[in-house]
């Protein structure tokens, strides 16, 4: 190894030739023999497929070959709209990920040098390596879900927003005459005035049979009381639907309901709990109009989760799962590089009077970089490529907003009536994004040994 | 009936390849005699059912056309769902098997054009005496006889979930108006009234056809089909209209818009029929049943039932019923095939499998008694007592615009439903992606 890189093998002496050797024809014989294997299989799913596609994409859509079309297939593929999104997104993917995993895979390395239960802790980053991307890709998916109650991470958001404003009793409710008015802050109030001695009648719906608290009994309508302002709050629901803002048989009160009685200028003068009836009393009311209202905390909506799998999180949602599949992989190949750090350096640095960030970053670092672009180049290929965490992840719904150039391909070529002619052509495309990033690599490998 | 379509490219080419190989076998020594032992031969069999949806029940027709022609050898292979995509790799490598069955008439016609099947007009008489003409012109592609379309799923159809239903105290409604207002009924007992599953393309597509159908009748539904009406005719848009009543309530859809874009066809039936139900109804085929029965607890007339797509426009075609189905079609042309094929068209190779549930056919020989229970009855005896029965739409177009994930009419429909307001929008889209699919067939 050099310099802390990871480099190929030299190259082992060649087996002088036997003393009596059958001569120049036999040493190429055997040669041929032991190469044999190896070019056929690299003839047949290597050069023969590559050239194969590269011909291909200059020919109609259909059959084996098609009809000759010149160069029409890489003009579509510049003027689609689905498929320049891939490339804009391929072009995205690029500029973030490598360097996310890069940078995260160091952090851990550097860290996990310094903590106990490393093994435990680079095991657990490690893992999703071990899964495969389709398989991590529906996991996601699942994790992703709007709905708290599907999704783990929505769940989590819905734990936290829990605590900080919780949801009301009725939050599915609505008002089932628009004599009741939503307010901007959320409350519901009754837009005819009322006086003392007046009834108010506030019917809800959109409530579930389920949702009904359980001590709920048949709703009534109080009688009117001189000097009070009376009423019901009740589900104003029968099965059929029933009149609406009429308290009617087989409707329940519902119990528990904060009621407020506002003044004229919209001030709280009195606020009371509705009995298992419905029915509520603000008793000694001072002559006045009046409003009665629902107040906003009833109605608060639950947390509804974030749409992490719609069109505008959807490419965000695929890098972080791409990133915790991949994190593990560069922080085991930069601990590796770590670990094989002359240590004679780092303790000079510190002997002479280096802080631990100015070691990190003036000695670790620089001693890192073979390592570090052997990351970053292979995630930029890994990263040109990628297609099956997308084809997983992302709801068909999404696919236009998710697309990337191989599932591009996938779909041009395979479904849709097999466009053979213009999944060549991106193929290509795909195939001559990657060589430069290749031969990159290639160059270094060489430069290594 | 497309569903999900999960396979890796280089797998199905593969395995393209592997069953081209072995497909070599044809039939060997064909003695003219009617004695059907005498009748030899192999027969490669490419089809969408695994061992968890159907594969077992179709041996049994294979097991039953053997008890005939006991020296015939129906190979049948599992491929499932991409089909399509196997069968294209391995036409174009130019070992496709025997026989195989499509479900979009669309591939049937890019396959036909291409000269890659074999006419089955041997089989015109037999299935003539068995099916109303209607469906010998589904098989039809340029005035030859392709496909026989064995099996059959009756897309006409609402499921809804009984208690749902009973808690807002409504009924199967009979028409589309009766609809609209039960659904608002069924909000306000609170319960979202519709379930749809927004991420298959598909299912849209399936709701526009119905309610495109109930508003103009079979002929129109064909001329558009066939893109001979324009997607951008008056007609298209009072449909898309009449479906914004749906998909622009959006309240009253299980997780709002954007809750049933992420919902696949699966979650859409697990959502209306969960408990505590997440929403009252699906619009979606008979087989539905099977998603119901084997991924949720409700039990049949007490948990599920379904009703007849309401009527929208009374008239004739009030009844009209759309279908999607498996065309059998064949790439070879032996006496085998042809013995094969003629026994698939009558009714004791469809009773095999019908017995069994699962399983809806055009053959009007069939009795409806032979259906396993009333809801599977109720839903399959008007494939072949309807008068007038129209395929599955998106699936007659060429496949890049009616059968691609994110392209074409899924994709669209799916914008549509993002913003049910843009009609004018989503016809000119349509209008342009369809004349693109159809200008690139020629």
């Amino acid at each position: 190894m050099t310099a802390g890189g990871i480099t190929a093998e030299p190259p082992v002496a060649a087996a002088p030739p036997p003393a009596a050797g059958p001569g120049r024809l036999g040493k190429y014989g055997t040669g041929a023999i032991f190469l044999g294997p190896a070019l056929f299989l690299l003839g047949v799913w290597m050069v023969y497929p590559a050239v194969y596609t590269i011909v291909r994409s200059f020919f109609g859509e259909h059959g084996f070959i098609g009809t000759w079309v010149g160069i029409d297939n890489y003009k579509t593929l510049f003027t689609t709209s689905t498929l320049l999104t891939a490339i804009k997104n391929n072009a995205i993917w690029v500029a973030v990920v490598p360097a996310l995993v890069t940078a995260i895979g160091l952090i851990f390395a550097v860290l996990t040098e310094r903590v106990r239960w490393a093994v435990a802790f680079k095991t657990v980053v490690f893992l999703p390596m071990a899964i495969s991307a389709f398989a991590t890709g529906v996991t996601w998916r699942i994790m992703y879900q709007q709905d708290p109650g599907l999704g783990a991470v929505n769940a989590l958001g819905k734990t936290i927003s829990g605590v900080f404003s919780p949801a009301g009793v009725l939050s599915q409710a609505s008002p089932s005459t628009p004599g009741l008015q939503t307010t901007s802050s959320g409350a519901l109030v009754l837009k005819t005035a009322t006086h003392p001695g007046g009834i108010v009648l506030l019917g809800l719906t959109g409530i579930a049979p389920d949702q009904v608290p359980k001590s709920a009994v048949q709703a009534v309508t109080p009688p009117p009381k001189p000097g009070d302002v009376v009423g019901t709050v009740w589900r104003d629901f029968k099965p059929g639907g029933g009149k609406v803002g009429v308290v009617e048989k087989q409707e329940l009160g519902l119990p528990g309901v904060t009621v407020e009685l506002r003044d004229a200028a919209g001030k709280t003068v009195q606020s009371t709990t509705s009995k298992p009836d419905g029915s509520f009393d603000f008793s000694k009311v001072s002559q006045g109009t009046y409003h009665a209202a629902i107040g906003a905390q009833t109605f608060a909506k639950p947390f509804g989760g974030y749409a992490w799998l719609g069109p505008n999180l959807i490419v965000p949602s695929l890098l972080i799962a791409y990133i915790w599949i991949w994190a593990g992989f560069a922080m085991v190949v930069i601990g590796a590089g770590l670990a094989a750090m002359p240590r004679d350096v780092l303790e000079a640095a510190r002997t002479d009077g280096a802080t631990e960030w100015q070691t990190f970053r003036r000695v670790t670092i620089p001693l890192l970089m073979p390592v570090l672009s052997v990351v970053f180049v292979t995630m930029i290929i890994n990263v040109l490529k990628v297609f099956d965490i997308v084809y997983a992840l992302a709801p068909q719904s999404e696919y236009a907003k998710a697309n990337v150039i191989a599932l591009a391909m996938y779909f041009t070529a395979f479904q849709g009536g097999g466009n053979f002619g213009v999944g060549s052509a991106i193929a290509v495309f795909l195939f001559i994004l990657v060589v430069p990033v290749l031969a990159l690599n290639i160059r270094r490998f060489r430069r290594d040994m | 009936m497309n569903r999900t379509r999960i396979a890796v490219v280089g797998i199905a080419a593969a395995f393209a390849l592997l069953a081209a190989g072995l497909a070599g076998a044809t039939t060997s020594s064909h003695a003219k005699g009617s004695h059907v032992s005498a009748l030899k031969g192999t027969i490669t069999f490419d089809g969408i059912w695994t061992s968890t949806s159907g594969q077992k029940q179709f041996q049994d027709v294979i097991n039953l056309f053997n008890k005939t022609y006991p020296n015939v050898q129906v190979k049948y292979k599992p491929v499932g769902d991409n089909l399509p995509t196997v069968l294209a790799t391995a036409i174009a490598g130019g070992k496709p098997p025997d026989m195989a069955d499509i479900a979009q008439p669309g591939t049937v016609a890019q396959f036909a054009k291409q000269g890659k099947l074999k006419s089955i007009a041997y089989a015109r008489s037999t299935i003539a005496a068995n099916f109303a003409p209607a469906w010998l012109s589904l098989g039809t592609y340029s005035g030859k006889l392709y496909a026989l379309p064995f099996k059959a799923a009756n897309k006409s159809i609402v499921w809804y979930n009984v208690p749902a239903f009973k808690n807002a105290g409504v009924q199967a409604p009979k028409t589309f108006a009766q609809l609209l207002a039960d659904a608002k009924t069924i909000k306000s007992s609170g319960t979202p009234a519709y379930s749809i599953g927004g991420a298959d393309g598909w299912t849209l597509t399936d709701m526009f056809e119905n309610i495109y159908l109930r508003t103009f009748g079979a002929a129109k539904y064909n001329l558009l089909g066939a893109h001979k009406i324009k997607w951008t005719d008056p007609s298209v848009k009072t449909a898309l209209t009449t479906m914004g009543k749906i998909l622009g309530d959006t309240s009253n859809i299980a997780g709002g818009t954007s809750g049933a874009l992420q919902y696949g066809f699966n979650d859409s039936v697990t959502n209306a029929f969960a408990s505590p139900a997440k929403a009252a109804m699906v619009f979606e085929a008979d087989f539905v049943g099977g998603v119901i029965t084997s991924s949720t607890k409700a039990k049949a007339n007490t948990g599920f039932n379904t009703f007849t797509w309401p009527s929208i426009t009374p008239g004739p075609d009030a009844g009209a019923v759309e279908i999607a189905g498996d065309l059998f079609v064949a790439f070879n042309d032996t006496p085998a095939i042809e013995a094969f094929v003629k026994f698939l068209a009558t009714a004791p190779a469809a009773e095999a499998w019908a017995k069994q549930g699962g399983f809806g056919t055009g053959n009007k020989n069939v009795p409806a008694s032979i259906y396993p229970d009333a809801i599977t009855r109720t839903n399959e005896a008007p494939i072949s007592t309807a008068k007038s029965v129209v395929f599955d739409m998106s699936d007659q177009q060429p496949p890049s615009f009616g059968a691609t994930a994110s392209q074409g009419e899924w994709g669209l429909f799916q914008d549509f439903l993002k913003t049910p307001s843009d009609v004018a929008g989503i016809q000119k889209k349509l209008e342009a992606a369809a004349a693109a699919a159809y200008k690139k067939g020629k």
